[in-house]
């Protein structure tokens, strides 16, 4: 584990602060072991992408990290915090902590845009009932969508729901963001964008994030570094020049989009 | 055969468990509410769009389930010469057995339903898992709202279909019978005479209304357990509400005949 750095050392000399650390971790779907000792630490303001092939077990690592599933074994310790030993109030504090940008974007389909960004201020009491317009405003603003706050999910486009789910994420200021394949299914000019608003987002407010693709133009776009998922375990993580240079055969592999020895998924 | 036999056993097993499980968490949300004014909003908002709703129906049914039970009724009275009874039989009929029955088959098929499809998308679409992602407990958020709900407006549907039926059955007993409006209606304040509750609530009215509340939260409870055990796309969806209609049925009609057997025949 890296040491903490005391709070007043210079930047140049601070090593990054780990906030998220899973250790062995093992998850199973019946016979099908999908993490299989997945060790990955997330740094203090840093954009973490995870590439990994469909299937591979993405999703599931996020779900594992913010407690929705729980793991079989191993350790997932965040802020501090053993993620498996905590009771359902112990979960529900913690995942006030991190905002979650779920593949589809996840919107309630009765809510408005507004309403859906103003659900998690108004069901936990996070501010007082007069301040909840101009934060959903503000949140709004963030994602460019000022004049589309009364539409419902069916009358958005795809870009445009995942832009409020990240709105609704960002909006209860979390230190940690999730993304489950933010740009899935996006054409490049809302990819871009929706990419810059990932960046902009952890520049603004420092929180840390961790982005689950397998779109590879997105990942060197935006990463601090990149990790890769395989076998149910990370087999490479490095900052985007030096994983690309990787010769760890899956990151070759899925580099070159070879899918020799690979199993269909 | 025998694996098979197993695991169908198994499943409902897991799924009883489950639903008790999750009437337990509603009936400790129900006695500690976090916002008094907007959840009680929210069950007058399911109140309207899983009881309101279902009106037409349950009159249109009730009349003509009043109208068959007189009908077939009346036919085997009138060849002993005791078509005077009917009255009291179709009253009978109705607040003790008919309405709460057939007012819960029709919140079975239309609330029900609905609540184990609207959970089951909500399931696989990642939205309960969004919910809990922002500490927004979905048992209280969608399931006590429903449950109560539907508790509240079985109670006053069965009334309705009491009434509706009892309706229907006079106007088949005179068309058809012979039997006259007053003659019936004699009759059938005779059936709701007897023991009282609160020295005001006929026997045969109360426990007609105990079992429609009990019909109601049933409903509500299996709709929900099941959409929130969805899984699979829109066919685990499918899945999940003819189990939740089928359990609902069967349950309705076991609950049924035991609190029949405990308020009468024990």
């Amino acid at each position: 584990m890296e040491p903490e750095a005391p709070a007043d050392a210079p930047a140049e000399t601070t090593a990054p602060r780990t906030v998220i650390r899973l250790e062995g971790v093992r998850k199973s779907f019946g016979e099908d072991v999908v993490l299989d000792g997945l060790d990955l630490e997330v740094r203090k303001s840093e954009i973490l992408v995870v590439l990994g092939r469909s299937g591979a077990g993405k999703s599931v690592t996020l779900k594992v990290i913010c407690g929705i599933l729980r793991p079989d074994g191993g350790t997932v310790t965040a802020f501090k915090q053993d993620v498996a030993a905590l009771d359902e109030r112990g979960l529900r504090h913690l995942r006030e902590r991190f905002g979650y940008v779920f593949q589809g974007g996840a919107l309630l389909q009765w809510l408005t845009a507004e309403e859906n960004i103003a659900l998690p201020l108004v069901e936990n009491d996070l501010c007082p009932p007069g301040e909840v317009e101009g934060k959903v405003r503000a949140a709004l603003g963030m994602v460019d969508l000022r004049d589309a706050g009364a539409l419902y999910p069916d009358q958005m486009s795809g870009g445009m729901r995942k832009r409020v789910a990240l709105a609704r994420a960002v909006v209860t200021e979390p230190n940690a963001l999730l993304y489950d394949e933010p740009t899935t299914g996006l054409d490049p000019i809302t990819t871009a964008s929706i990419d810059r608003l990932i960046v902009a987002t952890r520049d603004r407010t420092g929180v840390s994030s961790i982005v689950i693709s397998h779109d590879l133009d997105s990942a060197f776009r935006i990463a601090d570094r990149v990790a890769m998922l395989h076998g149910g375990r990370i087999v490479a993580c490095a900052p985007p020049g030096e994983f690309r240079r990787s010769d760890q055969d899956a990151v070759r592999r899925f580099l070159q989009a070879d899918p020799a020895g690979e199993p269909n998924r | 055969m025998v694996e098979r036999v197993g695991a169908v056993g198994l499943g409902m097993v897991q799924g009883s468990g489950y639903a008790l499980g999750l009437l337990g968490k509603v009936l400790r949300r129900a006695f500690k509410p976090r916002h008094p004014l907007r959840e009680f909003r929210a069950v007058v908002n399911q109140m309207y769009d899983h009881g309101v709703k279902a009106i037409p129906v349950v009159i249109l049914v009730a009349v003509f389930t009043g109208m068959i039970v007189s009908l077939q009724t009346g036919i085997e009275l009138r060849g002993m010469g005791s078509e005077g009874l009917i009255g009291r039989i179709v009253a009978a009929s109705m607040f003790r057995e008919m309405g709460p029955f057939i007012t819960a088959i029709i919140l079975t098929a239309t609330a029900g339903s609905a609540c184990a499809a609207e959970i089951g998308t909500m399931r696989v679409s990642e939205e309960i898992d969004a919910l809990e992602m922002m500490s927004i407990d979905p048992v209280r958020f969608l399931v006590l709202p429903r449950v109560a709900a539907l508790g509240i407006m079985c109670v006053a549907l069965t009334l309705m279909t009491d009434c509706f039926g009892t309706l229907g059955g006079a106007a088949i007993a005179k068309t058809q019978l012979g039997v006259s409006y007053p003659e019936f209606w004699e009759g059938a304040r005779g059936a709701l005479e007897g023991e009282y509750l609160l020295g005001f609530l006929a026997k045969d009215l109360y426990t007609g209304l105990l079992k429609a509340f009990v019909f109601g939260v049933l409903i509500g409870v299996v709709g929900c357990s099941q959409g929130l055990r969805a899984s699979g796309g829109a066919l685990g969806v499918g899945r999940a509400v003819r189990r939740a209609v089928v359990a609902s049925i069967v349950l309705v009609l076991i609950l049924g005949y035991y609190m029949t057997w405990a308020f009468y025949g024990a």
